[in-house]
């Protein structure tokens, strides 16, 4: 069985890996406190797979048969995924942010001015008084390039970054290229990033589904139908279905569960919660249609 | 920076996979322990079921020939890697001479820290060194070159691909017309759309797919190194022999005495036999058959139809179109009349008639016998795709922290350059500007970051006293021995065109 595996990828900023967890880390501060924040943080981190792997079988579970669980990641799952019952979902839509909210907490100290930990672009956030963060958006890992800017400033309440789409690494029941969602914790972002991603849907024959566990083993979807290919769809449709993402997004933010959303599929965009002030993010202009 | 390569970490042990009912395999790399089904992945993407072995994704690609009696390098003489990754076979650096190519080496981007591998390995009794990386490459571009004569549209014509600008035409050149797709104006110097499309064709173009373009006011192509292009639909097959006027050259004596005029119908230059200094020599007497298009010198005729998709990359369908008048005072009744296009894939046989008129009529067997030697004589017709990239920049500093060094190194011929084990043009003047033809390189070489530019893979090789010399990294050289037991790879057969890598002088333009 292979250890968490910590590799440096440039000074200041690590890989680690364990399992399908893979973090890349990075801060900045007082040399002293960051080393400090470091090795508490990796010693926190070769907990973390083992602990979620104990309570896998009730983590895969759908929210409303949930019968609590005990570890500090898998609590962080629980929570960022019961608000948004009765709708279907299963704790791990938030297990990536919910590790990166664990390890982040290290670095949550006097003398560390900021730090990041992107978990698979599920991303936890520390700003210091007085700091901020610049974050890149690509909205489209199959053609790469950076999307959007936003500088999160510390007086923002945004600690959480979360991207998700039918073409990410996990299932989305929706079409979505991908949705990005901005919220007080990676794992509320990462939550909130798959339930709206869902939620950006339309029928059409270019459309292909597949059971989930048809697609991979032991996915917490069972027999739900996962998006495997969206092929181009008519502009009105495209539409359509980033309105009811983008209705999604709104009911979320209305709740206070988000503080900002941007929805991308094939060439359009829908954004909510950029008249926040606290929010300097223009996705809606930020590219040519 | 991430590639889409995962990146090999070293010293990683080989999980151990324990065999389950219907076909599943344990995977024991991590705690989670995944039930992995044939053909499938883990929940990492990392490690995937493949034929019941639990496999890496992603290695370290090694290339490899054997050793013979007299010690000469010949073909590989394992079992030819077939294109699925598989656990390391066992390796017996001694009689099977390794290289390591870029291919799944990763970056070290910022460039400051040492490439990923700097692997020394004796050579013909000498120690040498090949310092490997996957070079970012933000000024890359490709040049195609597609064998065809038809028009595919006017010179600096944009290219386009889902309605991005990629590229453009350049010159028509031999029997074929010259693109040049991607660079850095298209990546980076427009919209970020036309840079992702653009990225997106490079890519492919380089990982030998097929690509869709569509040049504004000419043609639609769709072309795929290796392989014919096909032009507005149609698969060109054969690249022409030569011209109108070579081809009357070539086949002049060929047809003397089956025939009393031959035109030889090319949108370059038509070639007609009688007037042909060729057709003289001959003693071929004039037929009185006068086409259209400007007169060259004698029996070479420019422009004697437009571009287009009929005869020899002319818009002709019908070959009595080229035909302005017959001059009633030489021709004869009788008179046999060839017309055939420079591939020999367009020809009409034809004898005139008492008013001079072209009848058409059964080609006689020595004719077509000729005719058909045109065809023979033609190569397929192909699109090859090279890669031009610049590796001069702050690429040298994972080899040495003299990065001038390495430049000269190679100018000097003591360092190899080669991508993916595949031999590297370098080109005269400033830099190590590189250019390599696609298909000498492994599959699925080139590789992308969101900046976006391409990931190539890059080898220098040299002796291991000339990296000294130099500056090199001496304190992160690992045996190849070494990296053959810590590294997951995959093993290929060295293309057999492509000289073994260690040892060889670079080609310095």
């Amino acid at each position: 069985m292979m250890a968490p595996q910590r590799q440096i990828l440039a000074p200041g900023r690590e890989h680690w890996r364990h399992g399908p967890i893979d973090l890349v880390i990075e801060a900045w501060g007082e040399a002293a406190a960051v080393a400090q924040a470091r090795a508490d943080a990796w010693a926190r981190f070769e907990q973390v797979l083992g602990e979620l792997v104990r309570e896998l079988a009730a983590l895969r579970a759908p929210i409303s048969a949930m019968c609590g669980v005990d570890g500090p990641v898998a609590r962080r799952m629980v929570a960022a995924c019961a608000v948004h019952a009765p709708h279907f979902i299963t704790p791990m839509a938030a297990v990536a942010g919910s590790v990166a909210d664990e390890i982040i907490e290290c670095f949550a100290r006097p003398g560390v001015a900021r730090a990041f930990v992107n978990n698979g672009g599920d991303i936890a956030l520390h700003l210091a008084p007085g700091e901020f963060l610049k974050v890149g958006i690509v909205s489209h890992a199959y053609l790469p390039g950076i999307d959007g800017h936003l500088t999160l400033p510390a007086p923002s309440p945004v600690r959480g970054v979360a991207t998700s789409g039918w073409r990410g690494r996990s299932f989305s029941l929706g079409i979505a290229d991908s949705v990005t969602v901005l919220a007080a914790t990676a794992a509320a972002a990462d939550a909130a990033a798959t339930m709206i991603a869902n939620a950006v849907d339309i029928d059409h024959p270019v459309i292909r589904r597949l059971p989930a566990c048809e697609v991979k083993d032991d996915s917490d979807l069972g027999r739900r139908l996962v998006t495997v290919a969206v092929g181009p769809l008519p502009d009105r449709l495209v539409a359509s279905a980033l309105d009811r993402g983008a209705a999604a997004a709104t009911s979320l933010l209305a709740r206070g569960l988000i503080v900002g959303a941007a929805l991308a599929l094939q060439q359009q965009w829908r954004s909510a919660g950029c008249a926040n002030p606290a929010l300097p993010l223009t996705l809606a202009t930020r590219r040519a249609a | 920076m991430s590639t889409t390569h995962a990146d090999p970490t070293t010293g990683i042990e080989a999980a151990p996979a324990e065999p389950k009912a219907g076909g599943k395999i344990i995977c024991n790399a991590c705690p989670v322990l995944c039930n992995i089904s044939e053909g499938r992945s883990g929940a990492c993407e990392r490690y995937a079921n493949f034929k019941g072995v639990l496999t890496r994704l992603d290695p370290l690609v090694l290339t490899a020939r054997t050793l013979d009696d007299q010690g000469e390098l010949v073909a590989f003489d394992g079992k030819p890697w077939d294109g699925n990754p598989l656990d390391n076979p066992p390796i017996d650096a001694e009689r099977t001479p390794v290289f390591v190519t870029g291919i799944g080496a990763t970056t070290t981007y910022p460039d400051y820290k040492p490439a990923p591998f700097i692997v020394a390995a004796r050579h013909r009794g000498v120690d040498t060194v090949t310092v490997v990386t996957e070079g970012v490459f933000s000024y890359c571009s490709f040049k195609l070159k597609i064998d065809t004569d038809r028009y595919i549209g006017p010179e600096q014509a944009s290219v386009r691909h889902d309605g991005e600008v990629v590229g453009h035409v350049t010159t028509a050149e031999y029997g074929s017309q010259m693109l040049s797709l991607g660079g850095v104006h298209h990546l980076t110097g427009g919209s970020k759309r036309e840079g992702k499309v653009t990225c997106q064709v490079m890519l492919d173009l380089g990982n030998k797919k097929q690509v869709e373009l569509d040049i504004e006011g000419g043609s639609k192509l769709v072309v795929q190194a290796g392989k014919p292009p096909v032009i507005n639909g149609i698969v060109e097959k054969r690249m022409r022999v030569g011209c109108g006027s070579a081809t009357i050259g070539i086949f002049a004596p060929q047809w003397k005495d089956h025939v009393d005029e031959v035109i030889v119908v090319d949108d370059h230059i038509t070639g007609v036999l009688t007037e042909h200094q060729a057709g003289k020599y001959i003693d071929m007497q004039p037929s009185g058959i006068r086409i259209r298009g400007k007169k060259s010198t004698p029996g070479r005729y420019f422009q004697v139809a437009n571009p287009g998709m009929g005869w020899g990359g002319t818009d002709i369908t019908d070959p009595l179109g080229i035909i302005e008048r017959v001059d009633e005072k030489v021709a004869r009744p009788g008179m046999r009349v060839l017309f055939v296009s420079t591939t020999g894939e367009d020809y009409a046989y034809f004898v005139l008639g008492d008013q001079l008129q072209f009848v058409p009529a059964a080609m006689p067997a020595a004719l077509q016998k000729v005719v058909d030697r045109i065809g023979e004589n033609c190569e397929p017709a192909l699109c090859t795709v090279l890669f031009l990239g610049g590796a001069g920049g702050s690429l040298r500093a994972g080899v040495t922290d003299n990065p001038i060094a390495l430049t000269r190194s190679i100018k000097e011929l003591l360092t190899n350059v080669t991508a993916g084990g595949a031999p590297a043009y370098v080109w005269p003047g400033g830099g190590i500007m590189m250019m390599v033809d696609v298909m000498r390189m492994p599959d699925n070489s080139f590789g992308y970051v969101p900046t976006p530019a391409i990931v190539a893979p890059i080898e220098f090789v040299m002796k291991l006293a000339d990296y000294q010399a130099m500056g090199g990294y001496m304190h992160r050289v690992r045996r190849i021995e070494d990296v053959l037991a810590c590294e997951k790879f995959r093993l290929m057969q060295q293309d057999v065109r492509n000289p073994w890598p260690i040892g060889e002088k670079p080609v310095v333009g």
